[in-house]
């Protein structure tokens, strides 16, 4: 591709080389510990699944179960393998023998590694053939329908009821949406287990459970089929359930993930130790699932200026594709994140924009870019903010951004109502028509103020990344480099959740996971 | 006038302005216009537009004319109506009573705790008793906010410690003390029962019995509580739906600096 920002793609290099190696040092790191949130997820995987009589989910069950033994170190899929072993039980009625107290896993007596493995494939193999299923059947609708070109319109629903979210979810798809995101209830990210079942009741969101996947797949299969049009579904695989969020989608065919390997550090205040374990699996589940991520670095111009730290953007940019190349995510499956925020008063805040959306595009060229509407300088001038929404809409569409979260006028006041929704589609949808090859049309000026602006945004980004490859990322969080927010190697929750891997220690799904897709 | 308008003001429309009788201003003094738009979850045909029409009517709305019909779903239309409200309000009369002075934006109350009271204050809150929701208190104090009102993680003179949730009220006053806590918030979201109004008060009474009560602002907030409520108990204020972390921190900072009197 031509680079219409006469960018330096040594610099690109340089960057992406301090990022590998800043993902090589995590991984290390990463390699030798997991968390109670991997092993529930390979409980879920192995098929665990239900609750107690205190709607304590079973994984939760067996995993609490096994740190009380001080047993976590080897991995849950050793002691449920050697379980099966011993008691030639399916692990659903190992777990529901452990949650009735007639079962200790680590008093039993310990078989070879060869028993277990050979326990554990049948399981093992049935689950990755269910998740390859989905994957599949995927890929057969988008071949039926043909898969849209050019911009995915990205509409959220976010009214706490399951069943609520499925009308709004199938009035928006009629209306023209591609992606229909259900935003989860406030504070989902905090709670150390995935609630169970269909739910109705939630703050500001819908909570991410199995069934409520599985719901909303089906209502949108059925919209889809009436319009010939595959709707992609996307839920929130972040905070302290990461890894089990993506098991689950992965059972109920889930297309897109919001998937940041640092987003919970910095925003929810997640120890940084456990996210970085939990993004490694949960990408791995995700790139097998044939699921998109999101990464998340728009949300730093929401603390941080949109001007002067754009660079960091472009920084984590590199290291969320570095992380997720190391988890077997390929380029294409990356949705990297980032946001139309330059304040309006900014005088060619709009060039700005519109050089750095060019610039990701080219750097990342594969990959199907994530971008964020304003939200930070909407106000309740609604008619301002269709504007705004529009200048932006514009951006997209001359840069070939994919994932194009809708901006709402009313982003500022309430929830959308349906006619902002409609609005919002109608804005878009016009200036995707009206401009649709303006920006192959378009060349930028030779040492212009786009040019020069990107250039500045990839050599302060490039410098950066030497940097954090100088301090390595924990001192980098700790020091506040991202979204100037400051966490604490062993502050934030969940670090009592992080277990150093023990001998024996085993994830039957990780490597084939890994190995890339599904098919 | 533009052409194919035609004139659409009451002729003996009287346009001296008179606050006793305060109405919309469009293009003339006392016309009354307002524009409207709202959805009706019905098929887009006449009949759907006549129901806009009189929903517009009931609404005090003479001559409405529905400018849009817009089918937004088999059985969704969008309106936009225009029309002239047949009410008006007596300005003189209004009396507002508001918890807080004019919430401040996040750069000036940073400007004003400097100003005024010169040190970061200290604001501790939690979700307190038995209470296990966090979102009121976190829309209230993470970094990241509510509706695009940033939290007081975020404020540069606010030290913001966010307790989380199901924190005993002796525990939240202890850690309180500890930490030297110029404002508490308290946020209750469960209200089964009055059982916020129990806990609340058995706070209350715990500061006052420990002697801090008058050492710090103590506010309390949650979709069912109110001012009103708020002072009644106790507490210096009340913030219910609707109010976010500016606020809070605005009235906080205020208090602090009118006990100082540097206000």
């Amino acid at each position: 591709m031509e680079s219409k920002l006469n960018l330096n793609f040594d610099l690109v290099e340089q960057a992406r080389n301090h990022a590998s190696k800043v993902a090589d040092d995590t991984q290390r790191f990463i390699d030798r510990h997991t968390t109670v949130a991997v092993e529930r997820t390979v409980c879920r995987l192995l098929g665990i699944d239900g609750v107690n009589s205190f709607d304590v989910p079973l994984p939760n069950v067996v995993v609490e179960h096994l740190t009380g033994k001080g047993a976590l170190g080897q991995g849950a899929a050793f002691w449920i393998g050697n379980a099966m072993v011993e008691t030639g039980k399916a692990p659903q009625a190992i777990a529901e023998a452990v949650a009735d107290g007639s079962l200790d896993l680590a008093a039993l007596p310990v078989h070879s590694d060869a028993d277990i493995d050979k326990a554990l494939d049948p399981v093992v193999q049935d689950s990755l053939k269910k998740i390859a299923d989905h994957r599949n059947h995927r890929e057969e609708l988008l071949a039926k329908y043909g898969d849209k070109q050019g911009p995915w319109i990205y509409l959220i629903v976010a009214t706490g009821n399951i069943y609520e979210d499925i009308v709004q979810a199938t009035a928006a798809a009629r209306q023209g949406a591609d992606v229909i995101a259900v935003i989860r209830t406030t504070g989902q990210s905090l709670l150390d287990y995935v609630p169970y079942g269909a739910t109705t009741e939630g703050f500001g969101g819908t909570y991410a459970t199995q069934e409520n996947f599985r719901l909303m797949r089906e209502a949108l299969d059925k919209v889809g089929e009436e319009l010939g049009h595959y709707i992609r579904l996307c839920n929130y695989c972040s905070g302290l359930c990461m890894p089990e969020i993506a098991a689950m989608g992965a059972f109920e065919g889930l297309d897109v993930m919001l998937n940041d390997a640092l987003y919970g550090i910095l925003f929810r205040d997640i120890n940084m130790q456990r996210t970085l374990v939990d993004q490694s699996f949960s990408r791995a589940i995700n790139a097998y699932a044939g699921v998109v991520i999101n990464t998340g670095e728009d949300n730093y111009l929401t603390t941080a200026d949109a001007v002067e730290e754009a660079h960091t953007v472009l920084a984590s940019q590199f290291l969320n594709e570095q992380f997720a190349l190391r988890a077997g995510l390929p380029e294409e499956q990356m949705g990297l994140g980032h946001a139309f925020e330059i304040d309006p008063a900014v005088e060619n805040g709009f060039l700005y924009e519109l050089a750095q959306a060019e610039m990701a595009r080219e750097i990342f060229p594969k990959a199907p870019l994530k971008y964020m509407p304003p939200t930070k300088f909407m106000t309740g001038n609604v008619f301002r903010g269709h504007v705004q929404d529009a200048l932006f809409n514009i951006v997209t569409i001359l840069t070939g951004q994919k994932i194009h979260l809708l901006g709402m006028m009313t982003e500022a006041i309430h929830t959308p109502f349906l006619s902002d929704r409609y609005l919002a589609i109608e804005n878009a949808q016009y200036i995707f028509r009206t401009m649709q090859d303006l920006g192959s049309e378009l060349v930028f000026k030779e040492g212009g103020i786009m040019q020069n602006r990107a250039n500045d945004v990839l050599t302060k980004a490039n410098e950066l990344l030497a940097e954090i490859e100088r301090v390595g990322i924990f001192e980098t969080l700790e020091k506040g480099i991202f979204a100037d927010i400051k966490r604490p190697r062993d502050g934030g929750k969940g670090l009592d959740g992080v277990f150093q891997k023990t001998p024996g220690y085993r994830n039957p799904f990780m490597e084939p996971m890994m190995k890339g897709g599904a098919r | 006038m533009s052409s194919g308008l035609y004139q659409i003001r009451d002729k003996d429309l009287d346009t001296t302005l008179d606050l006793t009788k305060l109405r919309p201003y469009g293009d003339t003094m006392n016309d009354g216009k307002i524009q409207l738009s709202f959805t009706l979850p019905v098929k887009d045909d006449d009949k759907g537009a006549a129901a806009a029409v009189q929903l517009a009517q009931k609404m005090g709305i003479a001559d409405p004319n529905v400018a849009l019909r817009q089918k937004l779903d088999e059985t969704f239309t969008f309106y936009v109506v225009y029309g002239a409200t047949t009410h008006s309000v007596n300005y003189n009369e209004i009396e507002v009573l508001t918890v807080a002075d004019e919430a401040m934006s996040m750069e000036e109350t940073n400007e004003y705790i400097k100003e005024h009271i010169g040190r970061k204050l200290v604001v501790v809150g939690a979700s307190t008793g038995t209470d296990a929701h966090t979102v009121g208190i976190d829309a209230i104090m993470n970094r990241k906010g509510f509706a695009g009102h940033y939290g007081l993680e975020r404020y540069e003179m606010v030290e913001a410690y966010n307790l989380g949730s199901q924190v005993p009220n002796d525990e939240f006053l202890h850690k309180a003390e500890e930490l030297n806590a110029d404002i508490l918030l308290i946020s209750q979201t469960v209200t089964q029962k009055d059982v916020h109004i129990k806990n609340m008060t058995e706070f209350i009474e715990l500061a006052e019995a420990e002697g801090v009560r008058d050492k710090m602002v103590l506010c309390c907030g949650g979709a069912r509580v109110t001012h009103a409520l708020a002072k009644e108990l106790g507490f210096d204020a009340g913030f219910g739906a609707g109010t976010y972390a500016d606020d809070v921190i605005t009235f906080a900072a205020k208090e602090i600096a009118r006990r100082m009197g540097r206000e």
